[in-house]
């Protein structure tokens, strides 16, 4: 037997209410010891349920419905849950998405390590330790006897997921099922995640299942990939030939989709495979339409100026001031974005990006600087009128299309509340138009205006919140990673409305990603921002072809390497 | 962490709460003293009908009423920080000595419900929580209801029926079997003291035990859907391990808070507990005192319960800090 897991035709069915939902559908793949399989799609496609059905963690009321699943020559579909608690840790280890929220709080984990160890190995208390520490220097966490007596908050995200691989591999398990691995963090560090799995599968000759949606992740460490669609295979074998030659019409729009750092296109790709993906905006005349009235007459060149801005966010408090920890997190930054403008602010998590856009949206008060809106100085304290009449032109779309909207809310009530609020319409049969006309306008059906919003998915959710920003008439709008918790296609459709949102309206856009092929897609110019400081400004294209700063230079070179398989 | 810095840190943070303590305290006191010249005349329920214009004078000048409040109010805090807090209008007696006579009594019947608070409603809060679709989960979370639902004196009147009237197991009222032990007086070492208290400890722990049930039940339900579980799940540890070792744990910071909170309503709900079972403790004292406008003793009473409350609640804010190492960071 020359495979170490061999899935046969596994169904797995999800009684609803509605009736039965197939989750997976007949879907067969298998691994080899030494080798990376990645299986890649998109949210709901049936990835992690096919990782879950393996280790027997399906979520209730999920079941297997068919199929065999055979580890190690031994079918394992059909154990009891004692026999089932064996094979996991020991023998089959897991790594989970988000090392946040993998990792118990309150233990340290030294504790959580020797814990794994002495149930899995059945070995003594003193020996485990000795074990954690080979086990946390193998997987490059430094000082690891010192490191033992930490709790999982005093390590950063990275470090964090370092720990869960060192507790997956534990049990020193055959096979590793690794759910999005790297997908919460950041560029620099999923390459040195990436490498970690490849290495240590390598080195322990271990079978790796790589669950992914973002075939960047695939192209960097996969030896052969499974696609799947809609809870059904529709393509598999070797990374280089699926990446290069996709058969099946979905992998190639899926491809297709990645937004390209190399060059600049007019439009992203959409994955047309999808049903019904992408609507066409319909609103004619926008001219002359409620939106685009009350345009201001400010002929000001500059939409937004900042000059010498700094804010910083105590880290610990003390009694001494040498003791106090402070962090810049903005720190002396000066920008200026013209009117119509889309600005392109990218760099790592805890660079500040998020911190300045909160900042010119008046979230947070600066300890220094100026922030100028329009030529208004929108710090001063004597002109408040003028300054919210100034802040209401500025809009904000947030990262999380999940809790960034009131769930006991009607779609409705939330696209109206900001033009009842600011009572821009004449009476409230035209504010219930103009909340169809925007619902319209981000292509979503007129139907949706009296659902709830947990009732859409993360892609039309991120639409109401747009047509929500839209009705405050905005001339600017700030984009805080608006699309990074979607998935590629929906992701191209989102950014494609922004843009057509942008010329129709000239918005002035201020863009916010950690993506850089998305920034390159969407930007005019870009900032680079590292700790707080921005390191370069530059034309998006001067940028991406002759980057001047080191940081710069680094950071494109993290680019996922999408090129090699690109013939 | 250096274990240096911790104590340093955990100093501070003591500190910090005990000079929020002392504002509390310091805020009772003062309306504690204020029940002294706004619930009557207190010489009016000193002397009798028939006392002389005289008389009432000499009382009032030997109590010091006549002099400015500011004066008055520095003399009580004065002798309240020295523990006295002067005669009983009733009794005539010190009341620092009658409040310590009855204190045994009820600090014994708090800690007894206090125990079968917490420990039932532990124990029964994380089965349910883990049992979730079983008949008995579902037994017991309807039953609990009750303890929600019922007034106190009418779980007190209905297990003083069914015990002591009807079945005649138990004793229906009074403190039995108490012995002093280094001027302690106890009722915990005696067979009739176990009897007597049994039924009031019930009454009194009912409603806490409902509320920590519920709470933990909630809080473990939430923490078994957490990922650390499903990772610790995947990594194959034991269900006593997972459930024991690493869910109870996350549930027990807001528990904490609740079973701090609830200690300090053991203490003001035993006024009722106390009264139905004529259990001779400071709340029956206190609802005494209150029939006969007995205001050195309620004054004494309430700074009394407010110290209470106040020094657990530090003592929660302390498990806290052990606890949950996350609070140990200072501000985030």
């Amino acid at each position: 037997m020359n495979n170490l897991l061999e899935i046969n035709n596994l169904s797995v069915d999800f009684p609803s209410r509605r009736g039965q939902v197939t989750a997976v559908n007949k879907v067969s793949i298998s691994v080899a010891k030494g080798e990376v399989l990645g299986l890649v799609g998109e949210s709901g496609a049936g990835k992690s349920t096919v990782g879950n059905s393996v280790i027997n963690l399906l979520e209730p009321p999920g079941y297997i419905s068919g199929g065999e699943i055979i580890f190690d020559g031994t079918r394992i579909d059909q154990m009891s849950n004692e026999e089932m608690r064996k094979i996991r840790g020991a023998k089959i280890g897991t790594i989970f998405q988000d090392p946040q929220t993998s990792l118990n709080p309150l233990m340290t984990i030294g504790k959580q390590l020797s814990e794994t160890l002495v149930e899995t190995l059945k070995i003594s208390g003193s020996s485990a330790r000795q074990k954690s520490v080979e086990l946390l220097d193998s997987v490059g966490i430094p000082n690891p006897v010192q490191r033992l007596n930490a709790y999982p908050h005093q390590f950063s995200g990275g470090m964090r997921q370092r720990v869960v691989i060192a507790l997956a591999l534990a049990g020193d398990p055959d096979l590793v099922i690794a759910d999005e691995p790297t997908t919460a963090l950041d560029v620099s560090i999923q390459k040195q995640i990436l490498d970690l799995i490849k290495s240590l599968c390598k080195q322990r000759n271990l079978g790796v299942i790589i669950v992914t949606h973002d075939i960047g992740v695939i192209a960097e460490i996969a030896d052969r990939v499974a696609v799947m669609y809609n809870g059904q295979l529709v393509e598999e074998g070797k990374v280089k030939q699926v990446l290069q030659k996709p058969k099946h019409e979905y992998t190639k729009s899926l491809i297709s989709a990645v937004p390209s750092g190399d060059q600049k296109l007019d439009r992203f790709t959409v994955v047309d495979y999808i049903d019904g993906s992408e609507e066409k905006v319909t609103l004619t005349n926008v001219s002359e339409h409620w939106l685009s009235q009350n345009k201001s007459s400010q002929t000001h060149n500059t939409a937004i100026t900042v000059k010498n801005l700094s804010i910083e966010f105590s880290i610990k408090q003390a009694l001494l001031r040498k003791n106090r920890l402070v962090l810049k997190a903005v720190d002396d930054v000066s920008i200026d974005i013209q009117t119509g403008e889309s600005f392109g602010l990218v760099g790592e998590s805890g660079s500040g990006k998020s911190t300045l856009a909160r900042l010119i949206a008046g979230l947070y008060t600066p300890k220094s600087g100026d922030i100028n809106i329009f030529g208004h100085d929108v710090l001063q304290r004597s002109q408040k009128a003028k300054t919210s009449l100034i802040r209401r032109k500025m809009q904000m779309i947030f990262q999380d299309p999940y809790s960034s909207l009131n769930s006991r809310m009607t779609v409705e009530d939330i696209v109206s509340e900001p033009i009842r609020f600011h009572r821009s319409t004449a009476n409230s049969n035209e504010t219930s138009k103009v909340v169809k006309d925007l619902i319209a306008f981000v292509g979503m059906p007129i139907s949706s205006i009296k659902k709830y919003p947990h009732e859409f998915s993360g892609g039309q959710r991120q639409r109401i919140s747009i047509a929500r920003a839209l009705a405050s008439r905005p001339e600017i709008l700030i984009c805080d990673e608006p699309t990074s918790a979607l998935d590629v296609s929906v992701q191209a459709n989102i950014l494609n409305l922004l843009k057509d949102l942008q010329e129709e309206l000239s918005l002035t856009m201020l863009f916010i990603s950690h993506d850089l092929p998305v920034i390159r897609q969407m930007c005019d110019r870009v900032a680079v921002m590292q700790n707080g400081k921005i390191c370069e400004i530059a034309e998006t294209d001067k940028l991406f072809d002759h980057p001047e700063h080191e940081y710069s230079k680094h950071l494109l070179g993290l680019m996922p390497r999408m090129d090699l398989f690109r013939l | 962490m250096a274990p240096l810095l911790l104590a340093g840190l955990m100093f501070y943070f003591i500190i910090n709460r005990l000079a929020q303590a002392l504002l509390v305290m310091a805020v009772v006191s003062a309306i504690s003293f204020s029940l002294f010249n706004f619930v009557g005349d207190p010489v009016n329920n000193m002397v009798g009908q028939d006392a002389t214009r005289e008389q009432r004078v000499e009382i009032r000048q030997q109590l010091g009423l006549d002099d400015p409040i500011l004066v008055q109010y520095q003399r009580f805090m004065l002798n309240v920080a020295q523990g006295d807090f002067g005669l009983s209008y009733r009794i005539k007696q010190p009341v620092s000595q009658l409040i310590l006579e009855k204190l045994p009594a009820t600090l014994e019947l708090v800690f007894a419900s206090a125990v079968i608070a917490v420990f039932l409603g532990i124990v029964l809060g994380v089965f349910t929580g883990i049992r979730r679709y079983s008949w008995v989960s579902k037994t017991i979370m309807s039953v609990s209801l009750i303890g929600v639902s019922l007034p106190t004196f009418i779980i007190g009147i209905g297990l003083i029926y069914l015990f002591a009237v009807y079945l005649r197991w138990l004793p229906s009222s009074g403190r039995a079997g108490v012995i002093e032990i280094g001027g302690w007086k106890t009722s915990l070492l005696t067979i009739d003291g176990w009897r007597s208290i049994i039924l009031p400890a019930i009454t009194l722990s009912l409603f806490q035990l409902t509320m920590i049930l519920r709470l933990v039940r909630a809080e473990m339900l939430e923490v078994m859907r957490s990922d650390y579980i499903k990772f610790a799940k995947a990594r194959g540890l034991a269900n006593r391990a997972i459930h024991f070792g690493h869910a109870l744990r996350n549930t027990l910071v807001p528990v904490i808070t609740i079973i701090g909170l609830n200690i300090g309503g053991l203490i003001a709900y035993s006024v009722i507990t106390e009264t139905v079972f004529q259990w001779p403790g400071t709340g029956l004292m206190f609802i005494q005192a209150v029939d006969f406008v007995d205001v050195p003793i309620m004054a004494a009473y309430l700074i009394f319960v407010a110290l209470l409350f106040v020094v657990i609640n530090l003592i929660v804010d302390i498990l806290y800090f052990v606890v949950d190492p996350r609070i140990r960071r200072g501000g985030s």
